[in-house]
């Protein structure tokens, strides 16, 4: 569980709540536009260790399947990941507009 | 049941009657009694709630906020510079549409320094988006703090609500206060429901931030609520009556309007002795009225409107000055009248600043100038010899 | 291959799609303490850098229930939502704050004095990145001695900013406070521990969590963790632990790595001469003569 992104919509008068009081985790943007360089894990070498899965200060990295998974949506690029993994399982490479 | 109590006191019984959940407190005169007959009522049992020592009013509010955005009933009180300390959060509470509870103990603000009473300590948060009443004596007090949540929490409203009582003139007078019966009150005032709060079925993310596009929407919505706080207080009043048996005449109350040409407009606990006064000139043949206005907010344009329009001239008499224009009242009453096209001759008076005491004398004497014409604002008795 | 420190805390994510800046230090404390505190946190965050980035209607990013409170009530509105929710009859419920340094050990120092002394039961976590960095870098009271900020610039006559850190940690151990402790996001197993901790003892606690900013501090945002490693390993910080009355040093470096190389690679700190990088080494050994005397190791 995680907040996620809504399908897109225009907020009406009426969809303005009465309060300052809304449903928790309602994502309307996503912050891929942000990244310059991305992640990209290498399968063969990721062993699962979830280092970068900690560190992550987006929490964009989940595991799957023993190899970690990232949500390009969000991930901002900042590179942590790269750096955490003893391994070299992560690369940064340029993003591709 | 019957007590003889001062208005403080009479507050806290009628908030104990109001069953609050979370009760924040910081003492300052005149407001201290309240805050100490709560704790009293929370050590014996008679009044089940938390009981927070917070280190400052700012704290006071930000704890009532988090109580209320926790669902709970919450209550503080405060006076004149502790009110303008948590200043902050009062927009805070009216900007989020949380039903809190707050007695202020008027008072005037430093400098100079100076623990009496006067009205510019509330009036200065006119703007803050709270309903504002201002009682006249510990009954009426007590009432309000019972009827007080009543409105604050009805959902057309969900309004934080100031209960104004006139530092020591009323918070620390006595007088024979009937108490209503625990009953009745829980018949009259049921909990506190509401879907502004953390709920951990469907978590919230709650008192966030909106930009240009929503923002004056939320405003505006805030707005609708404080003015839909007029046909609740009248509701909640004629409930109260039929329950209680104690009428109240909702935004003002009028006393021999009908008829009257000159009229004073005026707030708190000197109404009373307006009235005596008006009383005395009516045996002279002199149509003497007076207006109480009971709710500053929603401010009673319409009513304000309706009982001046035909007088001969009316005075603002108040405990409040906004430097460099007039009294803040008088600002408000010369809108509603302006709004109605209504062009009557309407003077300020302004006393009873720190304390110092308005006579009937003084009283007479305005409807005496407002009858013969004399400047728009007046400070009463000023540049006289009789200075202390 | 087991990680057990993940494993110890939620795969949820609580703190997710917000708008910090890449390689936020902050939103890394604030995202692991909740994925240890669970569904059932109820975070107050004050105006500050986590609040920006993650309440802005309609982009709400928090999954638990969680409110701004004002810049000075972090500590207080916690007292009210802690108090008010039992006053409902809820028990299985953590409130937690989560204030920057300057929403804690400037303008909040008031509120979170008072929540201590009340022993409210709640969890206060100060994320420090060591300036207001929502407002544009300004100096805080937890800005260390010579960094440049926008309100302490590094020119001939002043070197940045000229007084050291408040002792936030000791500050709270000070009111005798049930559990207080010193964490460094460089650290995170140490930190998950320190929150696990305090999510089981009754009454405030509280946890100072360096959390560099590489906006504020002049360092590339893949930096992040290694400068918060490398702070504690050159012994400008240190991770440790106030309970019953004794300070505990959680780490002692066997030998400290140079605060030269810690202090040069940052951009707020590049005008620092020779000479101040002196005195920042004799407050450094300083500081750990008294860990030294004064903490259980």
């Amino acid at each position: 569980m995680r907040p996620y992104i809504r399908e897109k919509k225009n907020f009406t008068f009426d969809d303005v709540p009465e309060n300052t009081s809304f449903e928790a985790g309602y994502l309307t943007t996503v912050n891929s536009g942000w990244r310059s360089i991305r992640p990209v894990i290498n399968g063969d070498r990721c062993v699962g260790c979830e280092q970068c899965y900690l560190y992550c200060p987006d929490g964009v990295i989940s595991i799957n399947n023993g190899k970690a998974v990232i949500d390009y949506d969000f991930c901002k690029g900042c590179g942590i990941c790269a750096k955490i993994c003893k391994i070299g399982a992560i690369e940064m490479e340029a993003e591709r507009k | 049941m019957k007590k003889f109590l001062s208005g403080n006191e009479a507050f806290a019984e009628g908030i104990r009657l109001a069953r609050p959940q979370v009760i924040s407190a910081y003492p300052i005169t005149p407001q201290t009694i309240v805050v100490e007959r709560l704790s009293e009522m929370v050590e014996d049992g008679s009044l089940e709630a938390e009981y927070v020592h917070v280190e400052s009013e700012h704290s006071a509010m930000s704890c009532a906020i988090g109580a209320s955005a926790a669902g709970a009933r919450a209550f503080t009180a405060t006076s004149s510079q502790g009110l303008l300390y948590m200043a902050e959060c009062l927009y805070y509470a009216s900007g989020g549409r949380f039903p809190i509870v707050m007695m202020n103990a008027d008072r005037s603000t430093a400098l100079p320094w100076n623990i009496y009473g006067d009205q510019r300590d509330s009036l200065s948060q006119l703007d803050s988006g709270w309903i504002q009443a201002y009682a006249e004596n510990a009954q009426e007090a007590l009432d309000l703090a019972l009827m007080s949540y009543k409105i604050a929490e009805n959902k057309d409203v969900s309004t934080p609500y100031m209960a104004n009582l006139d530092g020591f003139v009323l918070t620390h007078t006595y007088e024979t206060v009937d108490i209503p019966e625990r009953e009745q009150a829980d018949k009259f005032l049921p909990p506190y429901e509401t879907d502004n709060r953390i709920d951990f079925e469907n978590p919230k993310n709650m008192a966030f931030s909106a930009g240009p596009d929503t923002n004056y929407i939320f405003k505006f919505k805030e707005h609708e609520g404080v003015l839909a706080a007029r046909k609740v207080i009248n509701e909640t009043e004629k409930e109260f009556a039929e329950i209680f048996g104690r009428k109240y005449t909702g935004l003002i109350e009028n006393y021999l309007t009908d008829d009257a040409d000159y009229v004073i407009v005026t707030l708190g606990s000197i109404a009373g002795l307006c009235r005596e006064t008006a009383d005395k000139l009516r045996e002279q043949g002199i149509k003497a009225g007076v207006v109480r206005i009971r709710y500053m907010r929603p401010f009673p344009n319409d009513e304000i409107a309706d009982v001046l329009r035909n007088v001969k001239a009316y005075a603002v008499l108040e405990k409040d000055i906004s430097f460099g224009n007039e009294g803040t009242v008088f600002t408000n009453v010369n809108s509603a009248l302006k709004k109605s096209g209504i062009n009557v001759k309407g003077y300020n008076f302004i006393g009873g600043l720190g304390g110092r005491n308005i006579s009937a004398s003084d009283i007479e004497q305005i409807y005496s100038d407002i009858a013969n014409g004399t400047e728009i604002v007046n400070f009463i008795g000023i540049g006289g010899g009789n200075n202390g | 291959m087991a990680n057990k420190t993940a494993e110890s805390i939620s795969r949820d994510e609580f703190f997710y799609g917000h708008k910090a800046c890449a390689g936020c230090g902050g939103s890394l404390a604030v995202r692991a303490a909740l994925k240890v505190l669970g569904p059932n946190a109820v975070s107050v965050l004050p105006a500050g850098c986590m609040s920006a980035v993650g309440f802005n209607f309609p982009q709400l990013c928090f999954s638990n229930n969680s409110i701004i409170s004002t810049f000075a009530g972090t500590a207080s509105m916690l007292t009210g939502v802690e108090a008010g929710l039992r006053a409902r009859g809820y028990k299985d419920f953590t409130a937690v704050g989560f204030a920057g340094d300057g929403g804690t050990a400037d303008i909040g120092i008031q509120a979170l004095s008072g929540a201590i002394d009340r022993n409210d039961n709640i969890i206060y976590i100060c994320y420090d990145n060591e300036a207001y960095m929502n407002t544009g870098i300004q100096k805080s009271g937890l800005t260390p001695f010579g960094a440049k900020t926008t309100t302490t610039p590094a020119g001939k006559n002043i070197h940045g900013n000229i007084r050291p850190k408040k002792n936030m940690f000791e500050i709270a151990a000070a009111h005798d406070i049930p559990y207080a402790a010193t964490a460094s996001i460089g650290n995170l197993p140490d930190f998950i521990k320190k929150v696990q901790k305090a999510s089981q003892i009754q009454g405030t606690k509280y946890i100072h969590v360096i959390a560099p900013c590489p906006t504020g501090w002049g360092v590339a945002p893949d930096e992040t963790v290694a400068i918060a490693k490398e702070v504690v390993e050159s012994g400008l910080w240190y991770l440790a632990e106030y309970e019953n009355g004794t300070f505990r040093l959680n780490y002692k470096p066997k030998e400290f790595s140079s605060v030269e190389a810690y202090l040069r690679k940052q951009g707020r700190f590049k005008h620092l001469t020779d000479e101040d990088i002196k005195i920042i080494e004799a407050s450094r050994d300083k500081k750990w003569e008294y860990i030294n005397k004064n903490f259980e190791l």
